[in-house]
């Protein structure tokens, strides 16, 4: 096999392997902002949820006990945002600060017993079957979070445009007004929307610790969380276009390691700030001087 | 007090079989902390009329009106609908017993279809939406209706008079047979407002429906209304049947014993020299549309012209541009012969000001204080200006103080947050900042949208005074009445043109409305 082709490999295998957490957290966070709330502790929620999934699937065996408690902690994080932000007076950006910070610290002072010992991980299993390429197989292991994954994308989106508690979601977050007046309770409805965005971030965070990189520790997540929190800007607020730009970043995070694994060794370091560089480019390239974001709920334009 | 009470129930007398009325509100009263709203205000509604509720900005008409619905909990009083008490407790309540409101400003989700906010509006919703069969049975019941609107189209793509239309059809969707209109044309062109009112009107004349509307328009409750109920400061003013009373009767039972206000007088000058020009002016709006387009537009020293339309064709983008809170596409715009970026060292040069729409928001920073934010102007300069770079904050007050005094702003002082202010005391406070130095140049946009009559009296009377003074005054206003109170010249703006000019002597209502429509 080509140098080339290994690369692409490389990046196609990344594409799958490292966007599953990315995938959950801006599912989630999309979901929640629809409804015309930031959660910016998603970050914090992430590493709550990759301590707590290790932790009970090291205690009971079962690594989805691990993704299911994962995600309740999530929802539990959710509600205390939502709670909080339904007090007077408080923003929703300087609550989703502090709960980042609480999660992460919790989650370290809670985790602590848990570096070191084994816990059970994630089943994964071969697409590259046909293949008798050693590489090819490796890269195409794909984990049964990934197809969840895919499942839930499909799920919101349907959720989003063809249910009924899609269209109060998008009513609350589009004219908090025209929801009152229609008699919805604008705070109940993004309290569940923050819950469940909580739940999915979670799930993302039982990834990191039972799949990739599949353990335990205090520099798991550096940050994961609060990019996936910004790629719902970059997808304008669509669960298909949160899918595509998670792919995109976990295929672009492959890019040195895949690049390393050929030989090219020169600019390790550049190569991995390439996620960065290409959403910074894309960024720029999509936005306009005098034009608004197109697809932000309008509720989010307000600063409050 | 005696009422002017000309409603006789003189039917009842007439027809053996008493008909209740659809709805009536018995003495309601209520309060927010120590401020009374409304109290002991009384409303019957007949079964098949159009009921105008008439008083000034802060009268209690929303409160009441809200009070109704469900929003809020009255204090004191009851409501019975068809006869029958009822409580309400939520505007779902009121919708279960027939009631439905058209609030002023749209409760449409702008980024969804027709379709979508209709279905969204109902009660009961399935899990899971077939939209093609929505679609259908939307399109169904449109044919039945007396208008029709494109079930697939986005809200956003509709104009102000199909917005309104569809709140309407909304209420009729729902099956409401009472419908409560709050200023329902304020953002309509005449013509508009009389087809939406016409229509409304032949429903209830069918039977279909009963209508309450909140108005301040005489011409519209002396043509649509049949009985009108007054409200001032939270009391019932007078009540009666449209038929027995004129316009004046309803301005005093709106404003009480308060005298007369002029709108200052107009002082017959020379014809002056041209202050501001614009030549094909371009400007795009937050979407990146075109906003305004190949806009020319000349204002002479010491006239007003009043630039007519309906908002959101390119009025705010006009003003946006001259106040430098938006980049230009194109064109250029010239001041007493100078070129004008509108920097803040142009407007000092060339006596450039600005009176924006929501003061608070575009004029002001509401955390700061008055004499802050009176000083915006002049606050980096001499006497203002100390030791090179810092403020003489003893000397900005003291001018504060003279203006809040000159201006007549009722503020505890000149220290306090100007968000404190009512917001007729933050238009003096721009206008004191605004007007206490020479201008070249005026430009006002609805300067008294939601000011109570003596505000509204007093900042026009100001506005005048300084085209008496020679200032050039671009006046932006979406009343119609306003424009004609003070301009010299009209121009009407249309999808970001503008279509139409004339002097205020020759000006035509109707051909005005035509052109603002868009039609002519």
């Amino acid at each position: 096999m080509s140098a080339m082709a290994g690369v692409v490999m490389g990046v196609v295998g990344g594409a799958i392997r490292i966007s599953t957490p990315f995938l959950f957290v801006s599912l989630g966070e999309c979901l929640t902002e629809k409804s015309g709330r930031v959660n910016l502790g998603l970050e914090g929620t992430l590493v709550m949820g990759a301590m707590s999934a290790y932790g009970i699937s090291y205690l009971t065996g079962s690594p989805w006990l691990g993704v299911l408690t994962a995600g309740v902690a999530g929802v539990a994080f959710g509600a205390l945002h939502a709670w909080l932000c339904s007090r007077p007076r408080v923003n929703d950006i300087a609550v989703g600060i502090a709960l980042m910070l609480f999660g992460i610290g919790l989650a370290f002072f809670l985790g602590k017993p848990l570096i070191g010992p084994t816990a059970p991980h994630l089943p994964s299993f071969s697409a590259g079957w046909w293949s008798a390429s050693a590489q090819v197989r490796s890269a195409l292991q794909i984990n049964a979070l990934f197809v969840l994954g895919l499942v839930t994308t499909f799920a919101v989106r349907f959720v989003l445009l063809r249910t009924r508690w899609g269209l109060v979601i998008r009513t609350v977050g589009e004219s908090a007004d025209a929801a009152r007046a229609m008699g919805y309770d604008v705070a109940r409805v993004r309290m569940l929307a923050t819950m469940a965005g909580g739940f999915l971030a979670g799930v993302g965070g039982s990834f990191l610790s039972l799949y990739y990189p599949g353990s335990w520790n205090e520099g798991l997540s550096s940050g994961q969380g609060l990019m996936a929190v910004a790629l719902v800007i970059f997808a304008r607020w669509s669960p298909l276009r949160c899918l595509a730009a998670s792919l995109l970043f976990g295929g672009a995070s492959a890019l040195g390691p895949a690049l390393q694994s050929v030989g090219v060794t020169s600019g390790y370091y550049l190569f991995n700030a390439a996620p960065y560089a290409l959403t910074l480019a894309i960024i720029i390239a999509t936005s306009s001087r005098d034009r608004a974001l197109v697809g932000q709920p309008a509720e989010l334009r307000m600063a409050k | 007090m005696s009422l002017p009470d000309a409603h006789i129930d003189k039917d009842a007398v007439v027809t053996p079989v008493v008909v209740p009325p659809a709805l009536e509100a018995i003495g309601l009263s209520k309060s927010f902390g120590s401020v009374s709203a409304l109290s002991e205000v009384s409303l019957v509604l007949e079964r098949g009329t159009v009921h105008a509720l008439l008083g000034e900005n802060g009268a209690g008409k929303s409160t009441l009106v809200k009070c109704i619905m469900g929003y809020y909990q009255a204090d004191t009083g009851r409501v019975s609908v068809g006869g029958v008490p009822s409580r309400i407790a939520s505007p779902r309540d009121a919708a279960a017993l027939g009631i439905g409101m058209v609030y002023q400003h749209f409760t449409l989700v702008d980024a969804m279809t027709v379709a979508e906010n209709l279905v969204l509006s109902r009660q009961k919703h399935p899990f899971v939406f077939d939209w093609a069969a929505e679609t259908a049975a939307i399109a169904a019941f449109m044919e039945k209706m007396p208008f029709r609107l494109d079930p697939s189209r986005p809200v956003n793509m509709l104009a102000a008079g199909e917005k309104q239309k569809l709140e309407i059809l909304k209420q009729l969707y729902l099956g409401s047979t009472i419908v409560i209109l709050d200023e329902p044309t304020s953002v309509l062109t005449p013509s508009e407002a009389d087809e939406v009112l016409g229509l409304l009107r032949g429903m209830v004349k069918e039977g279909r429906l009963t209508v309450l509307m909140i108005s301040h328009k005489f011409r519209e409750v002396m043509k649509f209304a049949d009985e009108v109920t007054v409200l001032r400061r939270g009391k019932l003013a007078g009540r009666g049947r449209v038929a027995d009373l004129d316009p004046d009767a309803m301005a005093r039972m709106m404003v009480g014993d308060e005298p007369p206000r002029a709108t200052g007088t107009r002082q017959a000058r020379e014809r002056g020299d041209v202050v501001l020009r614009i030549d094909s002016l371009i400007a795009h709006d937050d979407l990146g549309m075109p906003a305004v387009s190949d806009l020319r537009l000349e204002v002479r020293a010491g006239e007003i012209v009043g630039i007519a339309g309906v908002s959101g064709n390119g009025q705010e983008e006009l003003v946006e541009v001259l106040a430098g809170q938006r980049q230009a596409r194109g064109g250029q715009i010239h001041i007493a012969g100078s070129g004008y970026l509108a920097t803040r060292a142009e407007m000092r040069v060339l006596m450039v000001r600005c009176l924006p729409d929501e003061p608070l928001r575009n004029a002001c920073v509401p955390t700061m204080s008055v004499a802050e934010n009176i000083g915006f102007r002049r606050f980096d300069r001499a006497p203002f200006r100390w030791a090179g770079a810092l403020v003489n904050s003893g000397a900005l007050r003291k001018h504060a103080r003279a203006l809040i005094k000159d201006y007549g702003i009722r503020t505890p002082g000149p220290d306090v947050p100007i968000s404190g202010l009512s917001g007729g005391n933050v238009q003096r406070a721009v206008l004191a900042r605004e007007l206490s130095e020479d201008v070249s140049l005026l430009v006002a946009s609805n300067p008294c949208f939601g000011l109570d009559f003596a505000a509204v009296a007093e900042i026009r009377t100001r506005i005048m005074e300084a085209r008496n003074r020679g200032a050039a005054v671009l006046l932006i206003s979406a009343d119609l009445d306003e424009i004609f109170a003070l301009a010299d010249r009209i121009v009407v703006m249309s999808d970001g043109r503008a279509v139409h000019e004339t002097p205020i002597a020759s000006a035509d209502l109707g051909v005005i409305g035509r052109h603002m429509a868009g039609h002519a």
